[in-house]
């Protein structure tokens, strides 16, 4: 294995390691900056990337529950449009969109079918994870993945490359465990395995799955108990980017050269970790509703510049 | 023994349904032929604020026992082992009720939230 402390410099120095660079609020949307650990450094010389570089950006929606009409919301249509509408607005447009679960509210087929016909609306390519709403079906969430699964991944993880950064798409919510929370899973576990096997360590990955890879409050069951086997696998890799939705806010964690986010949901609040009775919806006035609910957009920009999160809400 | 057992009955109906505690206990001996058909037993368990209310809930064999969803999130019933008793999704009001023949002790769980558990003692 290489020692990326080890490799010629390419890129000065500060870019060798995963350091938190700035973090900086802009209006009332959160912009996370960092160098992406080897990421910056990623160059001509690196011949295991399998693809050059480019400056590219995704988004990131999260949480539409299409389906959800309680309060705070009367309907999680209007505000999945209205978030498909800004990302189709984006003057930087993205390459591509990333739903990270909980599509649908019960997995009803009408749900799923809202759901394209609204996310069509952006003219985007979409890459989808289930939820633990997306499993609902009599067949363990077959519907969900017939519809928006990757054909040569009938068990629902897949992974791909763009531009040099290689995704990896994981589900965590599929025969969870009494009194457990999220789980990927053995036979997972040893896809990713043998998906990272001979990658470039200084190819950045980013990490999607719907329950959070980090423990963020047990009791409400945020978290994924064999999320540690997972992490363990990206251990070598310069730069993580791990994705995750669930919890309906944005939460961030940087540990070594691992950066968590979750992300805001399009369809309602929930609480902060462990504040109030359970983790059911917030139920904000309907002036604010919009203040607490947002997309995402991830840039990653060949050279020096740092990787970019943004954080939107839906109310700027 | 018997008593007892007559006693743990007359407990999980007063606390399930007070209201028909009375009704849905007729003290006549078992197999007799001449006795009226005795009222199933019926238990009840809430599901609130992502918890299963009573978490341990003690009924006699063949009780029907009927969870009823008042969060605001659909919930699920299903048994630890996936098999002995599983609930189609449990949008807000919604039941699912299930009647228990055998004896023993019966964890469930939501399959949504999987922190969330409970249990049905049958005697």
């Amino acid at each position: 294995m290489e020692d990326d402390n080890h490799r010629p410099a390419s890129g000065g120095g500060i870019a060798r390691r995963g350091l938190l660079k700035c973090m900086a609020w802009g209006g009332t949307g959160l912009v996370w900056s960092m160098t992406a650990g080897r990421a910056t450094a990623l160059g001509l010389d690196d011949v295991a990337a399998p693809v050059p570089a480019r400056s590219f950006s995704f988004v990131q929606v999260s949480d539409s529950h299409i389906g959800f009409t309680k309060p705070p919301n009367p309907d999680s249509r209007v505000t999945f449009r209205e978030a498909v509408a800004k990302i189709a607005a984006m003057p930087q447009k993205p390459d591509f969109i990333v739903h990270t679960g909980d599509v649908s509210q019960l997995s009803r087929p009408e749900e799923f079918d809202d759901a394209d016909q609204i996310l069509r609306e952006a003219k985007l390519p979409v890459f989808f994870i289930p939820g633990e709403h997306d499993m609902l079906d009599d067949e363990n969430g077959k519907a969900f993945f017939d519809r928006f699964g990757k054909a040569a991944q009938p068990s629902g993880w897949y992974s791909f490359d763009h531009h040099g950064v290689h995704f990896v798409a994981l589900v965590n919510v599929a025969n969870l465990k009494a009194g457990g929370q999220g789980s990927l899973g053995p036979d997972q576990l040893a896809w990713l395995k043998r998906d990272l096997a001979g990658r470039s360590s200084s190819q950045p990955l980013v990490v999607l799955a719907h329950i959070p890879l980090w423990s963020i409050y047990p009791d409400w069951g945020w978290g994924t108990d064999d999320a540690a086997q997972a992490l363990a696998e990206t251990a070598r890799f310069g730069s993580v980017t791990v994705l995750n939705g669930h919890i309906h806010q944005v939460l961030q964690k940087v540990e070594g050269r691992v950066s968590f986010h979750t992300a805001a949901s399009t369809a309602f609040p929930q609480p902060a970790p462990g504040e109030g009775p359970s983790p059911g919806p917030l139920k904000v006035p309907a002036d604010r509703l919009r203040a607490a609910l947002g997309i995402r957009q991830v840039r990653f920009t060949r050279g020096d510049q740092p990787l970019a999160i943004v954080d939107q809400t839906l109310s700027v | 023994m018997r008593l007892m057992s007559l006693a743990v009955v007359i407990a999980a109906l007063t606390l399930a349904a007070p209201a028909h505690a009375a009704y849905g206990y007729r003290a006549k001996p078992a197999g007799h032929p001449a006795a009226p058909p005795v009222a199933p037993a019926a238990a009840k368990v809430t599901i609130g604020n992502f918890t299963f209310g009573p978490q341990t809930l003690t009924v006699k064999v063949g009780t029907t026992v009927t969870w009823t969803n008042d969060d605001d999130i659909p919930h699920t019933v299903v048994a630890d082992d996936r098999t002995a008793f599983k609930s189609k999704v449990l949008d807000t009001g919604q039941s699912f009720s299930f009647t228990f023949a055998k004896p023993g002790a019966f964890g469930y769980f939501c399959s949504l939230h999987p922190h969330m558990t409970g249990k049905v003692v049958v005697q």
